[in-house]
């Protein structure tokens, strides 16, 4: 009986986190195109109902309905699994996210998150660099110049970036002495970590935005020089799940950053929850807002900044904060 | 039969399936793929018995870095698929040979201690225990790892630089 009800609530919790993170991945779109259009003083989608706000909804009926082509010299099959694999790498993420404390439902707890892995930061590490996967193999896949040469710019960009990734959170963890991501939260009670590791966090947002290949990092689907980028061939809901899974990812990258550094779901006066969706909403503007604002890195400033300014920045401070844990006052 | 026996063994199925299949493709990045879905199975593997810590580890360092990399090199490169024999006899018997001494091996090791066939009581160590663990009784050959790595490092610096001569910079500089 037990087992019976722990598997229903699990399922619930499954349908809620997946249900909320595809609708605000798809209105997450309506925002980044309103915003956009804003930075460049233009009106943005404005016919499918008020303020646009159907549009999200027409988008999905049109890639939904549209063709599906493989290309005849493509490797068919891993050419339809590489979409899979970069949207379900940033859904699987949130599966360790807490969304609040625990609520109490007819007397018994329920932990508000999914699973609290005890190596819970490691998982999102480990999905992290899988979803590489999708882009350099969805690029060779496609067998096109253009998109294999984004697959390639993708692999050599996610290697060079992990590494920062990873070393920038060895403070964190250091200072919370877990990898649970609910422990990590439930040190920053008090301060959260960006007061106590402001160099890591600038570490973390700048390699993290690398990973989801954003601009400034949008060297893999660099529009104007490589087409499209890996994605050049790809059309109808394969396109749209490349596209969902970098919404997801952005809601991923507001999480993390909200988990690592901006104290998670602690907060006043609100409930915890709407907390952590307004931290992971600020993340997400700032996101929108620097890609309406920064050119595109050249590559070569792209790895010189991840080989030589960020992994040794983020190997003195991890020396930095073991000095201070072991003779300060943290 | 427990529940956790047929489990072990659907993943031990699964690694040795994902292996062959992996040394026996002629399409390079087929083999990648078989070689990650089988060290996805040694990383389930490693979580049912009671090691998320190394179960992780697994995942990112050899899933997605070193296959990444692997990949990576083989799309630049673009091997052209050689007509013939996929194994060469001179890379056959040394592999036999090697793979056969190993297994006679790692057999007799397993023989000699009785309690090697007692089933496994379950347990999960956690990361810190684990830590610590590697670090208290095993300091030395972590030690000597780290400096191996560091060998190779400075290493791959020393070949990368021979291959750059002064001269491409100039040849760069002229118009």
């Amino acid at each position: 009986m037990d087992t019976l009800l722990g598997l229903i609530v699990l399922l619930i919790k499954i349908a809620v986190m997946l249900g909320g993170l595809l609708l605000a991945a798809s209105y997450l779109v309506w925002l980044e195109r309103k915003l956009l259009a804003r930075l460049q003083i233009r009106l943005g989608p404005n016919r499918a109902g008020i303020f646009g706000l159907l549009q999200p909804i027409a988008d999905a009926i049109k890639l939904l309905t549209k063709e599906d082509i493989v290309p005849s010299a493509a490797d068919g099959f891993i050419f339809r699994l590489a979409p899979a694999v970069v949207a379900v790498t940033a859904l699987l993420m949130f599966a360790v996210v807490p969304l609040g404390p625990d609520i109490r439902v007819f007397g018994r707890a329920v932990p508000m998150v999914i699973t609290d892995l005890n190596v819970g930061l490691l998982f999102v590490f480990a999905l992290s660099s899988l979803g590489v996967y999708g882009v350099a193999l969805g690029g060779w896949a496609s067998n096109s110049k253009f998109a294999l040469l984004g697959g390639i710019r993708g692999a050599a960009q996610m290697i060079s970036y992990e590494l920062a990734l990873g070393l920038s959170l060895v403070p964190v963890v250091m200072l919370a002495g877990s990898f649970s991501l609910t422990t990590i939260v439930d040190a920053q009670a008090g301060i959260p970590f960006i007061v106590l590791q402001p160099v890591s966090f600038a570490i973390f947002v700048i390699s993290a935005m690398a990973e989801s290949k954003r601009i400034p990092f949008d060297l893999p689907e660099a529009e104007n020089e490589l087409g499209a980028g890996f994605h050049t061939e790809y059309s109808g809901m394969r396109f749209g799940l490349f596209f969902l899974g970098e919404y997801v990812h952005i809601q991923v990258l507001g999480a993390l950053t909200a988990v690592f550094f901006l104290g998670g779901w602690h907060g006043p006066l609100l409930p915890p929850v709407v907390w952590l969706m307004l931290k992971i909403f600020i993340v997400a503007v700032i996101m929108i807002w620097i890609r309406g604002t920064l050119p595109r890195l050249r590559y070569d400033q792209l790895m010189a900044l991840g080989w030589k300014v960020l992994i040794p920045a983020s190997l003195i401070n991890i020396v930095v904060t073991g000095a201070f844990i072991q003779f300060g006052t943290i | 039969m427990s529940i956790l026996t047929l489990l072990f063994y659907a993943i031990a199925l699964l690694i040795v399936v994902a292996t062959a299949m992996a040394v026996t493709r002629r399409n390079m990045v087929h083999a990648v793929l078989y070689l990650v879905l089988s060290f996805f199975g040694t990383a389930m593997l490693f979580y049912l018995l009671g090691a998320p810590f190394l179960a992780a580890l697994e995942i990112i360092i050899y899933a997605g870095a070193i296959m990444v990399l692997f990949l990576f090199l083989i799309m630049m490169i673009r091997l052209k698929t050689l007509p013939g024999m996929f194994f060469p006899v001179g890379q056959l018997l040394p592999a036999i040979l090697i793979s056969a001494g190993f297994l006679v091996v790692s057999s007799v090791m397993v023989g000699r201690n009785p309690a090697g066939w007692a089933p496994m009581p379950a347990a999960q160590a956690s990361p810190l225990a684990f830590g610590v663990y590697l670090f208290q009784t095993h300091w030395l050959a972590v030690e000597i790892a780290s400096m191996l790595l560091l060998v190779a490092l400075v290493g791959a610096y020393v070949l990368g630089r021979r291959v750059r001569g002064p001269s491409a910079d100039a040849r760069e500089e002229a118009p």
